[in-house]
């Protein structure tokens, strides 16, 4: 922390943090790139060179397919996330500070949990012991106990949990900010609650609205563990598989170009909210 | 209306608390298979954790990357933050945007660039690898916590101190520091609670020689159902409660989050 330094001396205090980022999370990319265009050698290794091999063994229907269901699936799972979490949102926000506080505190507490830990659960939850299909053998909707996972169904239910505080904490500054004189206008104006919600709330906080969409896109986009715990093989995404050619076939040049894939797919997302702007700032 | 607003919210509150109820249910369990509603009550599962050594050892290796990850995150980010701040300078800012991009992309990406790094320059399985992954993945956290405590500090306390003769240290020492300090102890705390539960790169990085709880969990869920599994859950969302009701107390938290103060 120079102070009078001048300007050499406040670029010398950046020159470790300069070398960590640029080592750390420059080079990796770079590497990733490369790696993606790299060539077979005789030994069946890879080495540097320029070969689109990899790129041509993703575009196979297979492949695009996997891609097309991730992008779907992680769609849908914003949508719901968000439709689940944004009357919570608004709710929240008009708690004293004390009760805020507290729901903070737990959704942060929830949202860090593992992956591990929320694919375990619902793993349990959905199990032919434990739960759910109990509670409907109870309730007389089914007749016997059964497994409902692995499906697409225990995939998507598992990955909405993940999402939804997230979406909280991302719709959260957009709606605590908001005027509040607003919805006391409309409802002066003999709007009922849930008039104004629609016509007043929900349009003021749009841009925020699909800013967090996309974010909880990209978000679930990463999921790795939930398709793998609680889906057959035909639900893994598109992390799954860069995971699966990295770590168990050792396949790194295809690993990677999968990986540029899916960083086209999230940074021209991300583009997209950059460019809505929106009402994100953490 | 009011009718309405509380059906929903118990409706909400039983879907997210329903999954965490259920676990802890199991978590007592006195037998080792699976049951919900458990039978018999014991808290062997919990004992489990620190008897069993394997349990243990990959607790330990959790905490330690955690602790170090984060520190060293914080320290990465404090520059980056204050000279942003201070000086406006643009190096400082272009720095910044990239110290939070690991961070916004899907984690596998990272994961597999360490893995890369790594193997390339040939150090391989070592904690460090993780520690260092894990700073970087997270430095995002810091950076925003930090530089929202140095917008709340007074820039006319700074030229204050300066007119009185304060040195740049001191300066930083007796007026920033201080207002910023909590906001730090917020960013490591982040990066600390999301490091002790990070998989993917742990994985990729020192998956097969040092196992962290999240890869040893997963590893075991191959295997079928292990009771500690869920004794293990409920510790960890003790710990993340623990960690969040720290940073409600000794920063704002509403704020953190981006309310309106």
């Amino acid at each position: 922390m120079n102070g009078q330094g001048g300007t050499l001396g406040r670029v010398l205090d950046l020159v470790p943090s300069s070398v960590m980022i640029g080592v750390f999370f420059v080079v990796p990319f770079v590497l990733i790139l490369l790696t993606s265009f790299s060539v077979e050698t005789e030994t069946g290794d890879y080495a540097l060179g320029f070969s689109l091999a990899h790129f041509e063994r993703f575009a196979t229907w297979f492949y695009i397919e996997r891609a097309l269901f991730s992008a779907g699936l992680c769609a849908l799972i914003a949508l719901l996330s968000l439709l689940i979490a944004f009357p919570f949102t608004y709710l929240l926000t008009r708690f004293g500070p004390r009760t805020q506080t507290l729901w903070l505190i737990y959704i942060l507490a929830q949202l860090s949990l593992s992956e591990v830990l929320i694919a375990f659960s619902w793993q349990i939850l959905l199990s032919r012991t434990g739960g759910v299909a109990n509670i409907l053998v109870w309730v007389g909707l089914a007749e016997k106990s059964f497994a409902m996972a692995p499906s697409a169904g225990a995939v998507l239910a598992a990955l909405v949990y993940l999402a939804v505080p997230f979406s909280v904490l991302l719709l959260y500054p957009a709606i605590s900010r908001m005027d509040k004189a607003l919805t006391e206008a409309s409802r002066t104006l003999g709007a009922s609650p849930l008039r104004s919600f629609f016509t007043v709330v929900i349009p003021v906080t749009r841009p925020a609205i699909i800013s967090s969409g996309v974010t909880i896109f990209v978000l679930t986009l990463g999921a790795i563990i939930v398709p793998q715990v609680l889906g057959k093989p035909e639900h893994w995404t598109l992390s799954v598989l860069i995971t699966d050619q990295a770590i168990f076939n050792f396949n790194m040049p295809f690993a990677s170009a999968l990986a540029v894939v899916l960083l086209i797919i999230s940074a021209s997302v991300i583009f997209a909210v950059s460019k809505f702007g929106g009402g994100r700032r953490t | 209306m009011t009718l309405l607003r509380r059906l929903y919210l118990a409706l909400f509150a039983i879907y997210l608390l329903g999954p965490i109820v259920v676990i802890t249910a199991v978590s007592f369990n006195a037998k080792r298979f699976l049951a919900f509603p458990p039978r018999g009550f014991s808290f062997r599962w919990y004992a489990e954790i620190f008897v069993a050594n394997d349990w243990f050892a990959s607790l330990m290796n959790s905490l330690i990357i955690a602790l170090c990850s984060a520190s060293l995150s914080v320290l990465i980010a404090m520059p980056v933050a204050y000279s942003a701040w201070r000086f406006g300078l643009r190096y400082a800012k272009a720095l910044f945007a990239f110290g939070v991009a690991p961070f916004i992309l899907p984690p596998v990406i990272m994961a597999l660039g360490f893995l890369l790094l790594y193997t390339s320059v040939g150090i391989n399985g070592l904690m460090i690898n993780v520690i260092i992954a894990h700073a970087i993945f997270l430095l995002a956290l810091p950076l925003v916590t930090i530089s929202l405590g140095l917008e709340s500090v007074d820039r006319s306390l700074i030229e204050a101190g300066q007119t009185m003769g304060a040195s740049g240290w001191v300066v930083f020492r007796t007026v920033i520091l201080p207002i910023a300090a909590p906001f730090a102890f917020a960013g490591f705390a982040f990066a600390f609670v999301l490091s002790l539960n990070e998989y993917i790169i742990a994985l990729m990085t020192v998956g097969f020689t040092v196992e962290t709880l999240p890869v040893k969990i997963f590893n075991a869920l191959r295997y079928g159902y292990t009771p500690v599994i869920a004794s293990i859950a409920v510790v960890f969302l003790l710990v993340n409660i623990t960690v969040f009701s720290l940073i409600a107390r000794f920063s704002n938290l509403p704020r953190i989050l981006g309310a309106q103060d």
